[in-house]
Order: C-alpha cells, then structure tokens, then sequence
C-alpha cells in the first residue's frame, strides 16, 4: 500500500536523524578513548579501558547505587502510582497541584536542592544512617517530574474512571482494582517511568557529591581523574553498563489483564 | 498484578542489609588527648604520638584537591603510602568556598572535611569565625608569609604559583602577548574558570592586565584585550579540562603555572610538547587550615606537618608550585636537586592581588566582562 | 461518552457513610505521598524559598528577590535561557514525539523497541562534561565531524566550529538529551493511539490529514503538551552542560545561580542564588498554569466536538 511505503521512508528516515544525532557524539567520545596517546602505544588500543575492572571502589559504589534503585522503585510501585491513579481518579482537583508538585524537583537547579536538603541530610547522617543507600529518599523525589510525565502519559489515553467502576461492580476490592486492574493498562508508563528513574539514580552525581556520598557516578568520576582518555572511558563504560542492566530488567510479564480489551 | 515472592521477601532483606552498609564508619574518639583542640606539635605530644593518633583514626578527609594540582596526586599517595592510612577525597573540582560549604553541609558527620585548601579571599571571609582550628607546624616560623596571613596560625600559606599560558607546542613558539592575535590561534584559547566565580580565572585576567602595563586597581586593558581575542574569535568561552587538553579541543590555556606543569609532563608521555609563556608574574597563593570540627583531628594535623614540611615541599616543587617553605629550604641548602630543575631558585617575585582588590575588580568585571567575551 | 462521571458521587456498591465524608476520606489516600514528599520534596523547597526573603546576615529582606529582579545581568541570563529552553523543548519535543511514532509503527517489543527505551534512559540522564566533551570531540576543533567536512565541504559551517560555542551550540547539545526524555515520556501516550482508530477513520473513508487532524492530533496533544513543557523545564534548570561549554556566569540562570554559590573571589552571595531559584519556582507555576489552561479549552473542545 502507498501509505505503508510512505510511512516506511519516513520511519527509516526519522530512526536514521536522530540515531545519528545521538551515536556521533557517543562515538567521538569511544575514538578519543582508544586513540593512541602515550608514546608506547602502538595504534588503536584499549589501555584507557583495561583500566576500569581493577578499580577498589567501584564494585561497592555499583552495589550500593542498584540498591538505591531499587528503594526508589518500590517507592515508585508503592507509593507513586497508587497515589497518582488515585488522584486521578477521587480527587481530580488535585490534579493540577500534583502535577506542579510533580513538576518542582526540576524547577529547582540541583545545586539549590542540595541547599535546602543538606540540614535533614545531616540529621540523618548523623542519627540513621551514613550510608548513600539513605539518598533513596530525595532521589525518590527527583524522579518525580519524569515518572509522574510517562504516567499520566498513559494514563490521558485510558478511561480509568469506567474501568474503575467495572471492576467494582465486580465486586474488585479498591486495592485490587488499582492493582489488578489500572496498572497492567497502564503498563508502558509504569516500565518507562521507572527505567527513566533507574537510569537517573545510577545516573546521578551533584547531590551526591556535594554531599560527599560515594554513590556510582561519583566513583566513575573519581576513576576518570587519572587522565583524560580514561575520564572519557570510563564515562561511557557507565553508559553501557546502565544500558544492559536496563536491557536485562524484564519488561515484567505479568498475565495479561482482564481488561485488555477495547473499551472505549 | 502481584508479585513474586522472590521479590517481596528479598525486599526485606536488601532494606536490612542496605542500611546497615555505612559508606564510612564513625572514628571511634581518639584517647585522652583531645586533638581537636591541639595547636603545635609539642601539644600533640610530638610526631610519633600525633601518627600513632592518625592511625587509629584510619582515615583523612581531603577536598577539592584535583590530583593535577601542584601535584596532589602524588602528596596524596605518599600521605596514604607514609602512615598506611586512608584519604577520602571528595568534589574534585569544587572551590574554595565550596569546601566550607562541605564543611557546614556535612557538619558532625564523618564525612565533613578534615583540611582545607583555600584562596586568601575565602579564608579572610572565615578568618575568626570559628570555622578553622588553629595549628602551628614543626616548621611554621619558617613559612614565608605565614606570621603576616595569620598570627594565630589558623591558616598556613603552603603554596604559590604564578598564572601561565600554556599552549600545544606544534603551535610555534609565543614570544609576546600580541602573538595571540595571530589568525592561527583562531577558536583555540580558553581561560580556565570566569572571573566572577574562580580565582583562578580572575588571575588570568590580573596577568594579562599587568603584562598590558595596567594594575590590579583597574583591568580595564586585560578586558579590552579578551574583547579583541573575542571578536577574532580566538577566544572561545569553554571550560578547559584535561580531555580537552588532550583531544585538542583547547590549545592554548590560560590557567596556573602548577597545572600547566602536570600537563607538560602528560603531553610529554604522550610524545607532544606543552610550551609555556608568562608574560607577567601574577600570584596565586593558598592555605591550608583544618576544619574545626574535623572528623579525624590527627590526621589533618598529621597532614599539614606532611604537606608544609620538607616531604610536602619537594612534591609541590616537582609539580610547579613554589612551596611556602622554598626560601628556607634554598637559603640552608635543603632544596632537593628535582625541585630546583622544576622551580628554580628564585624567590617569588610574583605580585597578588588583595581581596579588596579582588572584589572591587569583580564588580567592574560584573558588567564589563560579560559585554567583552560575552554571547 | 456520554455517562456523567462524578467521582464524588462514589460508586453504587461502596460501602455506606455519608457522601461528605466519604468523599473527605479520599484525602487520606495522599497522605503518605504527601507525608514523603513533605519532608524530602517540600521541606527543600521551603527552605529555598524562605532563603529568597532574607538577606545574607539571615534577616527578613526583599533586598536579594529585589536586588536579582533590577540586575540586568539577571534578566539577560534569563533571557537567554529562556530562548534556550523554548527551542530545545521545540526540537526535541517534535524529533522525539517523530522518534517515538517511528518505534510505535515498528515491531513492538521486538529488540529495537526495547534498546531504543533502555538507551533513552539513559540518554535522558547524560549530560555534563562529558557530553560537552562529546560535542567538542565531535564538532570542536580537530573533532571528528569537523575534520570530515573540513576535508569534504570546507566552506560549510560544519568546518568551522565556532557555531559551537554560543546558544546555538548550547542548544544542539541540549536536544541530545531532550530527545530520548520525550520519546520516554511520549511513548506511552502514542503506543495507546490504538491502530482500529485509524482503521476505522479509513474504513469511513477518511484519508491520512483527515484522521490525523480529527483523531491523532486531539488525542495527543495534551501529552504533548506536558511532555513539552517537562523538556522546557528541564532544560531550564540544566547546569553541568554549560558551565562546561559557555564558562560565563552571566549566560544563563542557572550558572548565575552557581556563581552566587561557590564564588572564590567576592561573589558568593547565597540569598541571591535562593532569591534566583525562587523566580525559577514562579516562572515553573506560571507556565504550569498556562498548561493547565490549554488543557482546559482542549477537553472544552472535545466535549463540543
């Protein structure tokens, strides 16, 4: 059909523009990283990488990063999208307030942040715990902005309010109509949401520098003091490394939802 | 939807282990000596007391320290190597007020800083504040400058180094500051730090200023000077770092003489030369102090001694920096030979700017700079 | 649909209690958010706020919000970086919201889509100076697009890198990042533009404009526009990428906000970076409020027809 050529060219096209757009620069980056530097490297080498592995620090730093990650995605399944379904759906007049809560983290640079959350980071160093695992809490928030955007993404095309009456005239109790129900049709958002905020605590490094905290980014820019080649490596090694982990999580297969049927 | 049971019950688990994983732990206290309150040696009870306290405690806090730096990378290792203790060092690149920041941030954790490294503006700002504790090296009384920065020995200039343009020796040779106007300099030169912010960058501009026959008072020619490098688009308004360096992207380098040394000698291993040319003597002197609330107290006495001693001396030589001990040390014939070859013997002769000085050109900078380089 | 929704009526097989109250004990099903989001979200806030009204000796001035407000360096960064946001939140926003249809008419949950999410990720969270680093390796001098078109096309402005050292630079390096948040963030509203839709708009004989502008389009631009406006706030607040690429505290905000912070040399002045972030928090309402608006007329014409 015409139209599925058509639509072909300009898919081919678009994936062509912007896959590009973001290689280059990823691949200028793996070309200075392996280009010859010292006088006895012979060609094209990979010395700035060989020297990743051996470092001390970063086998702990990686442990202690993915745990974070993981406190803030059970307080993502937990905690965010049970309340942002259930704004939406009993108290839709908040959902505009939300929203610009939601919204808050990114408003303020997070130099600023840091700032004004040093002093309850301070308490909880001093009476909880030092660990960087406690950053769980204010990278919960950080995420916000993104996860709350791919929810509500998800949710603008789903009538949930129906879907919440059906299931209970079926007797659903509310616990499981927002389990059961809502959040397998709103299964994209959930899973881009939360591997947007994956890639943001494995990604993220101001807060916890200034705060002292040796979480994964700060040991990777620690590594990459030693010259530049392996700054640059060991950068994009972090790319990769995040980029499998997030291949590897399971797009999870729950059983398909009841309603999985159009109900428009 | 439901979950495993695989991942509800290793939930608990990773809550338990997590929290229970401290990044560092808390310093047991230190014996009967309190060494937050030590001032000198001789109260320490001498250097091995002092050592034997550092080892206990296990660890120093250091930051912003890059290891380029007047050669912190290798004072670093030979504080860890001497005492086999270990050095935390946070925020690299951060400034001199972001260590107090750190130091008031982290205040009563173990991860707040031990010892400072800081311009003679921030540490005027503090002075008497109660953000240093004071201490008097072994050596103090012969540190250049260090009775006229602060009697009382709550900071300790360690070191100075005079602002440089460094730049990729395939370039030719620069004989005058004019040479910079040359077409073949076009997109290559770059000022480390802006003058609003890093001293640095507001002493690369006092250089020029000076070279150009203007005073710290007034930087009007260094600005018209950066205008005319703007407008040939010589001058471009990124930050140089050391991948820059070494891809290229940046150079020639405006940045201080320490620094410029350390890249020297990466170039050098890489087979390409990295020239330098100061066309005035601007300074850039620093000091040391420990945080007054440190969380390791006998380390960061432990590493002043190490660093404004002769061991400390040597390695800021090697690194372009001219330690606050050199004149001492080349007046009684201490200098080692490898310190000599890096700095030579002369006095520094370098001019620096006062922190009034400092501020007054900031202001005029506020407006004026932005107009010159700026987009 | 024609039903008349209104949540506070409750459903017919809720349990008993007087309307009033049922509808007040919705509320409590916020109070944990609100309780976490209180102490590490709103807890900072205040603080930054409460910051923007007193001057650096800690008592109650407008001397910071008023100082900041009558700068003209403060308004030329805002300026700046104001025009910064509105393009890369317009570039990225249209590439990406392209981007992410492209996936959709492709396999689903075939390897490509699933790379494609995994690298936006962690696209989305690079920045830097590594990714400044990467835009000059690639197109600063000696970088490795440069000298490829110095050697093939010596005249265009790929040769000369000096495009890349003002806003414009500034805002191609920003898209690299604003592309993969949107089509992160996009993606589930477009994956939801179900394909019978489109079959049965051609099926009644609609032709490709006709579906878009009557279905496609009404479906999705209120995501469109939230997406729009996460990607102008995010480019807003971004700092690390240019300090590291316009080294010049009067460029944007968001480094005149870091100067206030950590300035050596006489500028450290921390009621100015609060007061600064305080006019971010109010710019954010404003354009939030602007969002809500458009929302508004959008579901208004939807209703009507």
């Amino acid at each position: 059909m015409r139209r599925t050529w058509k639509i072909q060219t300009w898919r081919r096209f678009l994936i062509g523009f912007v896959g590009l757009y973001l290689m280059v620069p990823l691949y200028s980056m793996f070309d200075f990283s392996t280009k010859p530097f010292l006088i006895a490297d012979s060609g094209r080498n990979l010395r700035s990488w060989r020297i990743i592995p051996s470092q001390p620090d970063l086998g702990i730093a990686v442990l202690r990063s993915m745990i974070t990650a993981g406190i803030v995605m059970l307080l993502i399944l937990f905690l965010i999208v049970p309340t942002v379904i259930w704004v939406q759906l009993k108290l839709p007049k908040l959902v505009r307030p939300l929203e610009l809560l939601c919204l808050l983290p990114l408003a303020i640079p997070a130099i600023v942040i840091v700032v004004g959350i040093a002093p309850l980071y301070r308490w909880i160093s001093i009476n909880l715990s030092e660990s960087p695992i406690t950053l769980a809490g204010v990278y919960s928030m950080l995420i916000l902005p993104y996860t709350y955007r791919s929810l509500s993404a998800a949710l603008d095309a789903v009538d949930i309010h129906t879907l919440a009456e059906a299931a209970q005239t079926l007797g659903a109790s509310t616990f499981r109509m927002i389990s059961g129900v809502i959040m397998p049709t709103i299964r994209t958002g959930i899973i881009n949401g939360s591997f947007i905020a994956i890639a943001l605590v494995l990604g993220e490094f101001t807060i916890s520098n200034i705060l002292n905290f040796k979480t994964f980014q700060v040991v990777i820019a620690q590594i990459g003091r030693t010259s530049g080649n392996v700054a640059v490596s060991v950068s994009l090694a972090s790319i990769i490394f995040v980029l499998v982990l997030l291949l590897l999580v399971p797009a999870t297969k729950r059983r398909q939802a009841v309603l999985d049927v159009d109900l428009a | 939807m439901t979950f495993s049971k695989f991942t509800r019950g290793s939930v608990g688990a990773v809550l338990a282990v997590a929290l229970t994983f401290p990044a560092l732990s808390i310093t047991a206290a230190s014996g009967a000596t309190n060494y937050g309150t030590v001032k000198n040696l001789a109260a320490a009870g001498g250097i091995n007391k002092l050592i034997a306290a550092c080892q206990k405690e296990g660890q120093l806090n250091v930051i912003a320290l890059p290891h380029y730096w007047a050669n912190y990378g290798d004072m670093i290792e030979g504080f860890k190597a001497a005492y086999g203790v270990k050095v935390d060092e946070a925020n690299p690149e951060g400034s001199s007020q972001d260590e107090i920041d750190a130091a008031n941030t982290n205040k009563g954790t173990s991860r707040s800083p031990d010892v400072y490294d800081i311009g003679i503006a921030i540490a005027d700002k503090y002075a008497g504040t109660g953000t240093f504790a004071p201490y008097k090296v072994k050596l103090w009384k012969y540190l250049t400058g260090a009775a006229a920065t602060s009697p009382t020995g709550e900071y300790t200039p360690d070191y100075t180094g005079t602002l440089t343009i460094g730049y990729d020796g395939s370039l030719g040779t620069i004989t005058k500051l004019d040479d910079l106007l040359l077409p073949k300099f076009k997109g290559k030169i770059a000022l480390n730090g802006d003058p609003m912010g890093s001293s640095t960058g507001l002493n690369g501009v006092f250089m020029i200023n000076k070279a150009l026959g203007g005073t710290f008072d007034d930087v009007s020619k260094a600005v018209a000077f950066f205008k005319k490098l703007k407008d040939l688009g010589n001058f471009i308004n990124v930050n140089p770092t050391e991948a820059t360096i070494a891809s290229g992207q940046t150079p020639v380098v405006i940045d201080n003489g320490y620094v410029q040394a350390g890249v020297q000698k990466q170039m050098a291993a890489a087979g390409k030369s990295w020239k330098m040319f100061t066309p005035a003597l601007v300074g850039s002197p620093y000091n040391m102090a420990i945080s007054a609330w440190a969380p390791h107290p006998a380390c960061g006495r432990l590493w002043l001694e190490y660093a404004l001693g002769e061991t400390g001396a040597k390695i800021f030589a090697i690194g372009g920096a001219t330690p606050a001990l050199w004149v001492w040390l080349v007046k009684t014939g201490r200098a080692p030979a490898e310190g000599i070859a890096a700095i030579g013997k002369s006095k520094v002769a370098a001019t620096k700017a006062s922190a009034d000085q400092s501020s007054a050109a900031r202001e005029y900078l506020k407006t004026a700079w932005p107009a010159a380089v700026g987009s | 649909m024609t039903q008349v929704t209104d949540p506070r009526a409750g459903s017919a097989t809720s349990s008993a209690g007087s309307r009033h109250w049922r509808s007040k004990s919705a509320y409590l099903g916020v109070l944990p958010f609100l309780l976490f989001s209180g102490l590490f979200l709103l807890y900072p806030t205040y603080n930054v706020i409460l910051g923007a009204f007193k001057d650096n000796e800690n008592n109650f001035s407008f001397f910071a919000l008023g100082e900041a407000f009558n700068s003209d360096i403060t308004r030329h960064a805002f300026k700046n970086s104001l025009v910064l946001s509105l393009w890369t939140a317009l570039a990225g926003s249209v590439l990406g919201g392209l981007f992410a249809w492209a996936l959709v008419t492709g396999k689903k949950k075939g390897f490509f889509y699933r790379f494609s999410i995994a690298l936006s990720s962690v696209l989305a969270q690079f920045g830097g100076v590594m990714l400044t680093f990467a835009f000059l390796a690639t197109f600063g001098f000696n970088g490795v697009v440069s000298t490829l078109a110095m050697k093939v096309m010596p005249s265009s402005f790929l040769a000369d890198s000096a495009w890349l050292y003002g806003l414009n630079g500034l805002i191609v390096v920003y898209t690299f990042f604003q592309i993969p948040l949107m089509v992160l963030v996009f993606l589930p509203t477009i994956e939801n533009l179900r394909p019978q839709w489109r079959e049965a708009s051609d099926s009644l004989g609609g032709n490709s404009r006709e579906y878009w502008t009557k279905i496609g389009i009404p479906v999705l631009t209120p995501s469109f526009a939230g997406a729009a406006l996460l990607l102008f706030v995010n480019s807003f607040s971004a700092y690390a990428t240019a300090a590291t690429l316009i080294n010049l505290t009067s460029f944007l905000t968001p480094l005149q906000i870091a100067t206030s912070l950590s300035s050596e040399v006489g500028g450290a002045n921390p009621a100015e970076a609060k007061a600064l972030s305080f006019f971010m928090i109010v710019l954010v309402t404003f354009v939030m409020a602007l969002y809500a608006l458009l929302r508004r007329r959008v579901t208004k014409w939807e209703a009507n027809g």
